[in-house]
């Protein structure tokens, strides 16, 4: 990865600019011609270095629900487990994590009513119960990756 | 409802990425029989009804050497929840900070934030620097790092 990848990843994680020509907007700041941008974009996003150019929506306000589940899965059955929680349209980061409760995961659905029936879906799929920990208070958010 | 008809679609169409061309709201606009001008008009106010919480690019962070990946859970006396959640918030190296219910007996934490660093014994580090400049000595807490298996994907929703 190049000085000028690393640019666009730093630069573009903060925002994109909403305009007729965008790309030529945010390359013009990066120093760079528009089909470079969108070049190198396209190469990022086809080696898997970025998931997505895009909208972030805020789940919530979208009339949207959004939740974090943990379960406690024994190691023999885990796979499975991870196998069927991750069928769930809705299931969105599941993480191991080196805990008793070992599976973590984001339920995002349409509707907030959708998140209680999700869960026993997943708790009948499963047979293990999910620990529900939807977000109560917001102090920080401000994921950004510098490369 | 919060979102009209045209506003559904628009996120539709947009909701795997903004098409990689030079007039890109233009093309939107083709597929919504809608001038580019009003496509614009239409993520402005997404934008700034809050809708939209930001424009731009996703990293996968594990494909950019961040695979250090720590979630911090405290237990906080309620009454100090949010003097910890915003102390903690105004570290650099924190990345969300959030209060979430305690499920006992099994899990005692109520405030969770995120670490992402490139070495565990360096985001370890961190946090035992994060517990003397914050005083959090009396609190306890835990650092669950993620492993080797997961499902790095953004749901339809989300």
């Amino acid at each position: 990865m190049d000085a000028i990848d690393r640019a666009i990843i730093n630069q573009l994680q903060k925002g994109f600019p909403i305009s007729e020509r965008p790309y030529r907007e945010a390359a013009q700041s990066l120093g760079i011609g528009e089909t470079e941008l969108i070049q190198r974009l396209q190469t990022m996003l086809d080696d898997k270095r970025l998931s997505r150019f895009g909208p972030l929506y805020h789940a919530e306000r979208m009339g949207g629900g959004l939740s974090l589940c943990a379960m406690a899965i024994p190691e023999q059955d885990y796979d499975k487990v991870a196998e069927q929680v991750n069928s769930f349209p809705e299931v969105a980061h599941n993480y191991a994590r080196d805990h008793e409760l070992n599976m973590w995961f984001v339920l995002a659905t349409e509707t907030p009513q959708r998140i209680p029936e999700v869960l026993k879906e997943i708790q009948a799929l499963t047979g293990y119960p999910v620990y529900n920990m939807p977000k109560q208070q917001e102090f920080f958010v401000g994921l950004h990756f510098e490369v | 409802m919060v979102l009209n008809d045209t506003e559904q679609q628009l996120i539709g169409l947009i909701q795997s990425g903004l098409p990689l061309c030079s007039r890109p709201w233009a093309e939107i606009g083709q597929q919504l029989n809608l001038a580019e001008s009003e496509v614009l008009q239409q993520v402005r106010s997404l934008q700034e009804r809050g809708l939209i919480k930001r424009f731009g690019l996703v990293v996968r962070h594990h494909e950019l050497g961040y695979t250090a990946n720590a979630m911090v859970v405290w237990d906080v006396p309620d009454d100090q929840v949010r003097q910890v959640g915003e102390a903690l918030g105004r570290h650099d190296c924190v990345t969300l900070c959030y209060q979430r219910p305690r499920r006992l007996p099994q899990w005692p934490y109520n405030l969770f934030c995120m670490i992402h660093g490139k070495d565990r014994e360096r985001v370890l580090e961190t946090i035992d620097e994060l517990v003397e400049a914050e005083g959090l000595q009396d609190i306890a807490h835990e650092v669950l790092f993620s492993g080797e298996r997961f499902k790095q994907r953004g749901a339809k929703y989300l």
